[in-house]
C-alpha cells in the first residue's frame, strides 16, 4: 500500500503532523498501537511558544476549542502554573489569587477529585472555601461497582443530565464568586461546559481529575475524526513491527495486522511517544529505540540515569533519539534520509529548539511537515 | 513455585497500568449499569479469580466481546480474551434452550432450509414473534434473518467442473450465513474471484466457526468444531490453497479466537485464512490481476467499519476496494458498535441495550443518507437494516453489482 507519508505513532505530534500534510494535500496513513499520552493531558499545552496561532487554527478546524492568553492555572492539587495556551475548558485566572471565595462542588462517591488539597491550596492564597458534594439518581449506577465511578463514565452520564447537577448547585451557591468543578464534562456534547459556565452568577472554573482525562480524549477523538475527514487513514490498534531500510532511505514498514501488506511512502515520521508510549524503552542495562534502533546518548552507569530525589528533574527524561538539524533520526552516526523524529521521542535532546512536552509534540510535528511540503514544491 | 499459579495468566493482565481507557471506550459500559466494564471484569477481575474463582462475576456475559477495549489499550493487554476466558473457564451455568437455539447456527440452517418458506413465514408471523417473546425471551422487535431454500454448498457442488477449469484456485470458507440464509453473497464472491481469473472451491467439510456457540457457554462444541476446521483448513492449505471469507467475525475467529479462546492450535493454517477483499486488494494492487467495472455505476456508500474487522485491522482493503470503483461516492463512518453483537441483540433483556449502542450509528448513517451502507458483517447488517431501513451491502457483493458484464 503506497502513501506521501506514513506516521508512526497516534498522538498528538502524529496526529498534528498527519493533520498539516493531509491539508496539504497529501496521503498520508498513521499506524497507532492503541491510545496515548492525551488520555492524561491536564488541557495546558505547555512550552507551546511561537507555534500558539498556528495550533489554534488547526484545531479549531477540528472543532477544538483553545484558550490563548497568558495566566494562571489551578492545577488538581491546589498548587497554579503559568499558563499560555489551553484547552478552552481550563479557566485561566489573571494571578494566584483566584477568588474571595470559592464553592468546590464534588459528586459523593468520586475520588479522583481532591476538594481538601484545593481548597487548603486556595485559603493561603486568600480565598474562602465550601466544600460541597452532590448526588443524581442517573448516577447512582456508577456506585454498584467501586471502581467506575471514574471521570469518563460520569462524563457520560453529563453529556445527559448536566441540568439536574446545575439545578443542585444553584440551591448550594450562597455568596460565592467562584464555583469549581471537576473537569468531568463535555465528553461527547462540547455545548455542555458554556451551558454551565452561563448557568450561575459566579464564575465556573473546570478542575481536572485524575486520568483518563476527558478534555483529553475528546480532543484525540475529534483530531483524529479531522484527520480522517480530510481523507487520511488511521490505522487503530495496529502496531509497526519493522522497516526495510536501504542505504540510509527507509522504503517499508510492516505492521502486525497488515502483515505482507507492507505500508510504503516517501516519508516516515516516528513519533511514538516516550517510555510511557513504548517508543523507548529502558532496560537494565540500556536504553532504546526499539523500531529502528535509532542513536540515543546517554550514560553508561545506570545510577546517573536517575536522581533518588524523586522530585529533581531526572535524567533519563533528557534522552532521546538523536537527529539531525532538520529532525530526521540519526543511526549509526549517519541521519536517515528520509525519517524524521517528533514528540516525546525526542526526550529533552532538542529542548532549545523546540521546548518539551505537548510545546515539543507540536513544534516538531509543524517542522517536519513544512520540510516534508517543501521538499515537494 | 505456587505464587506464579497465581499472578501468572495466559491473557498478560499483569500490564494494565489501570489507566482506564477501555472503560472510556466499551460500548456497553454506557448503556447497562449492570456490566462491571472491561477493567474490572477484565485484568481487575482476573487477579482476583486467580485467586479464587468465588470472585467470578456473571454479569460478565454482558460484554459483546467487540473487542474495542483491546483495540485501544495502550499497554496491549488482551482484555476481551480475559473476559471471555473467564466465562468460559468459570462459568457452568447451562446454557438455556433459547440460547442453544440461537448458537447453533448452521444445525438450525440445515434444519430450517427445506422448509425455508414456512419457516420464514412462521418466524416473521407476528404471533410466532410473540410466542419467541414470551416463552423464548428473542425479542420481539427482532426480524429472523431468511432461510434459503437452497444452499450455497449445493450451488457451488454443482459448478465444481466449472471452477476446477480456472488456471488459478482458491478455498471458500463461507460460513453459515451464505450457506443458509444468504447464498447470493457466496454466488456474488464466485463472481468477483471469476473475474479475476481465480476458480472457488469448498472446503472438504465446512463447520460453523463457533463464535455463536463461544458466546452462548457452548465453548466445548464450539472446540470441537474448530478441531473439524482447521483439519479442513490444513487439507486446503496443503494442497496450496488460500481460504478466502466474506464474513469479518468467522475470518477473526478461525484467526484469533481457536487458539486464544479455545486453545485449538491453528499455527500452520492461520496465515492462509484471509479475508477476501483483502486477498482482492492485494493481487490488484501488485498488479497481477484486473476488475473492470461498468462505466455507469453511481453509488454514494457510507462503509461501517464492524468491530471485528477493526480488531483484525483490516477494514482498510474493504474500503480502498470499494473507492476503486469509478462512480462511488464513498462515507467512511465513525468508528462506532452497531450494537447487536451476533446473538447478543436477539436476546430480550439485552434489546434495549443493543439498541442504545447503536443509536450513534444509526444517527449517523441516517445524516448521510447514502444510497446505501457498506459493512463486511452479517449481523450488522441485520441490526442496521432493522434499525435505519437502510440497506446493506457486503462489499464484496458491491463489487460483484458493478462489474462490467
Ligand atoms: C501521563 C502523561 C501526561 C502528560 N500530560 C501533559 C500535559 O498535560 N501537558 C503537556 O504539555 N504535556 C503533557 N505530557 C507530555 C506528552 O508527552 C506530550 O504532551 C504529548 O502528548 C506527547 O505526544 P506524542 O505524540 O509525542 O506521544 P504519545 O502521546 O505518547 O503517542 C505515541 C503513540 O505512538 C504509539 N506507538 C508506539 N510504538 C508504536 C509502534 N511500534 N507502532 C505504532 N504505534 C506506536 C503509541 O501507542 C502512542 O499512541 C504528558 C505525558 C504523559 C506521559
Ligand atoms: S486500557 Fe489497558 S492498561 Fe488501561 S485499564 Fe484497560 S486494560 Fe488496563
Ligand atoms: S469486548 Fe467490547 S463489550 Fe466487552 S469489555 Fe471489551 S469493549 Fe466492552
Amino acid at each position: 500500500m503506497r502513501f506521501d507519508t506514513v506516521i508512526i505513532g497516534g498522538g498528538l505530534a502524529g496526529l498534528t503532523a498527519g493533520i498539516s500534510l493531509q491539508e496539504a494535500g497529501q496521503k498520508v496513513a498513521i499506524v497507532s498501537a492503541g491510545q496515548n499520552a492525551m488520555h492524561f493531558f491536564s488541557g495546558n499545552f505547555e512550552e507551546i511558544g511561537t507555534a500558539r496561532e498556528r495550533v489554534s487554527a488547526l484545531f479549531a478546524s477540528a472543532g477544538v476549542r483553545t484558550h490563548s492568553s497568558d495566566g494562571w492555572m489551578l492545577m488538581p492539587m491546589g498548587s497554579m502554573r503559568e499558563v499560555s495556551l489551553t484547552l478552552d475548558d481550563v479557566a485561566v485566572f489573571p494571578d494566584k489569587h483566584v477568588a474571595e471565595k470559592a464553592l468546590i462542588v464534588n459528586y459523593t462517591g468520586f475520588h479522583d477529585f481532591y476538594g481538601t488539597f484545593l481548597a487548603e491550596a486556595l485559603e493561603k492564597n486568600g480565598t474562602t472555601c465550601r466544600i460541597r458534594f452532590v448526588r443524581i439518581p442517573e448516577m447512582e449506577h456508577l456506585r454498584l461497582s467501586p471502581s467506575e465511578m471514574r471521570s469518563v463514565n460520569i462524563a457520560r452520564v453529563m453529556d445527559e443530565h448536566w441540568e439536574k447537577v446545575v439545578s443542585d448547585i444553584r440551591v448550594l451557591l450562597k455568596d460565592e464568586d467562584l464555583i469549581l468543578l471537576p473537569q468531568v464534562f463535555g465528553l461527547k456534547d462540547l455545548s455542555v461546559l458554556d451551558k454551565i459556565r452561563t448557568a450561575f452568577p459566579a464564575r465556573v472554573a473546570f478542575i481536572g481529575t485524575m486520568p483518563p482525562s476527558v478534555p483529553g480524549i475528546r480532543t484525540q477523538m475529534l483530531l483524529k475524526r479531522r484527520f480522517e475527514v480530510l481523507g487520511g487513514t488511521f490505522l487503530m490498534g495496529d502496531e509497526v513491527t519493522s522497516a526495510a531500510m536501504h542505504e540510509g532511505i527507509v522504503s517499508s514498514v510492516t505492521t502486525r495486522n497488515l502483515d505482507t501488506a507492507r505500508l510504503f511512502a516517501d516519508h516516515f515520521i516516528l513519533a511514538t511517544g516516550g517510555y510511557f508510549s513504548k517508543g523507548l524503552v529502558s532496560t537494565p542495562t540500556l536504553v532504546n529505540e526499539p523500531l529502528f534502533g535509532l542513536d540515543i546518548d546517554y550514560p553508561e552507569d545506570r545510577n546517573a540515569w536517575y536522581d533518588p530525589d524523586f522530585f529533581a528533574d531526572q535524567p533519563y527524561l533528557n534522552f532521546g533519539v538523536k537527529t539531525d538539524e532538520s529532525l530526521r533520526a540519526v543511526k549509526d552516526g549517519v541521519p536517515l534520509q528520509n525519517l524524521y523524529a517528533i514528540g516525546s521521542i525526542l526526550g529533552n535532546t532538542r529542548k532549545a529548539d523546540y521546548g518539551s512536552a505537548a510545546g515539543l509534540a507540536i513544534r516538531t510535528a509543524f517542522a517536519v511537515a513544512d520540510t516534508i511540503k517543501g521538499g515537494n514544491v | 513455585m505456587k505464587l506464579q499459579e497465581f499472578t501468572a495468566s495466559a491473557h498478560n493482565f499483569e500490564e494494565c497500568m489501570k489507566c482506564t481507557i477501555c472503560t472510556a471506550y466499551c460500548p456497553v459500559v454506557p448503556v447497562n449499569p449492570r456490566y462491571p466494564g472491561p477493567k474490572q471484569a477484565g485484568p481487575d477481575g482476573e487477579r482476583l479469580r486467580l485467586k479464587d474463582p468465588y470472585f467470578f462475576n456473571q454479569a460478565l456475559k454482558y460484554c459483546l466481546n467487540c473487542k474495542r477495549c483491546e483495540v485501544v489499550c495502550p499497554s496491549g493487554v488482551k482484555v476481551a480474551d480475559i473476559i471471555q476466558s473467564a466465562r468460559i473457564r468459570y462459568d457452568h451455568t447451562p446454557p438455556r434452550l433459547r440460547d442453544r437455539v440461537l448458537a447453533n447456527t448452521d444445525f438450525m440452517g440445515r434444519l430450517a432450509r427445506p422448509f425455508a418458506p414456512i419457516v420464514n413465514g412462521v418466524t416473521s408471523l407476528g404471533v410466532t414473534k410473540t410466542v419467541l417473546d414470551v416463552t423464548f425471551a428473542i425479542d420481539r422487535h427482532r426480524t429472523f434473518p431468511k432461510y434459503s431454500g437452497r444452499s450455497f454448498e449445493g450451488w457451488l457442488k454443482r459448478r465444481a467442473k466449472e471452477q476446477a477449469k480456472f488456471p488459478k484456485q482458491v478455498a471458500y470458507f463461507h460460513g453459515c450465513y451464505a450457506n443458509y440464509n444468504y447464498p447470493q453473497l457466496g454466488k456474488d464472491f464466485v463472481k468477483v474471484m471469476n473475474a479475476l481469473g481465480i476458480g472457488v472451491q469448498l472446503l472438504e467439510k465446512e463447520k460453523c466457526c463457533g463464535v455463536a456457540l463461544i458466546a452462548n457457554g457452548m465453548s466445548q462444541k464450539a472446540a470441537r468444531n474448530a478441531g473439524q476446521n482447521v483439519q479442513a483448513l490444513q487439507k486446503a492449505v496443503d494442497a496450496g490453497l488460500t481460504v478466502l471469507t466474506t464474513s469479518s467475525t468467522c475470518t477473526m475467529t478461525l484467526r484469533d479466537e481457536y487458539p486464544e479462546l479455545l486453545k485449538v492450535d491453528n499455527a500452520s493454517v492461520r496465515d492462509s485464512v484471509i479475508l477476501a477483499t483483502r486477498y482482492i486488494y492485494q493481487l490488484i494492487e501488485s498488479g497481477a490481476a484486473q476488475l473492470r467495472f461498468k462505466e455507469n455505476y453511481r453509488a454514494r456508500i457510507a462503509y461501517h467499519m464492524p468491530c471485528h474487522l477493526e480488531k483484525l485491522g483490516w477494514g482498510i482493503f474493504s474500503y480502498e476496494l470499494l473507492k476503486m470503483i469509478p462512480g462511488v461516492e464513498f462515507t467512511l463512518l465513525d468508528s462506532n458498535c452497531c450494537g447487536i453483537s451476533g446473538t447478543y441483540g436477539f436476546k430480550k433483556e439485552n434489546y434495549e441495550a443493543s439498541q442504545a449502542i447503536g443509536k450513534p450509528l444509526f444517527d449517523q448513517i441516517r445524516s448521510v443518507n447514502p444510497d446505501f451502507v457498506a459493512c463486511d458483517c452479517e449481523t450488522c447488517k441485520w441490526q442496521l437494516e432493522m434499525s435505519t431501513g437502510y440497506t446493506v451491502k457486503n462489499p464484496i457483493s458491491i463489487l460483484a453489482e458493478a462489474l462490467e458484464d
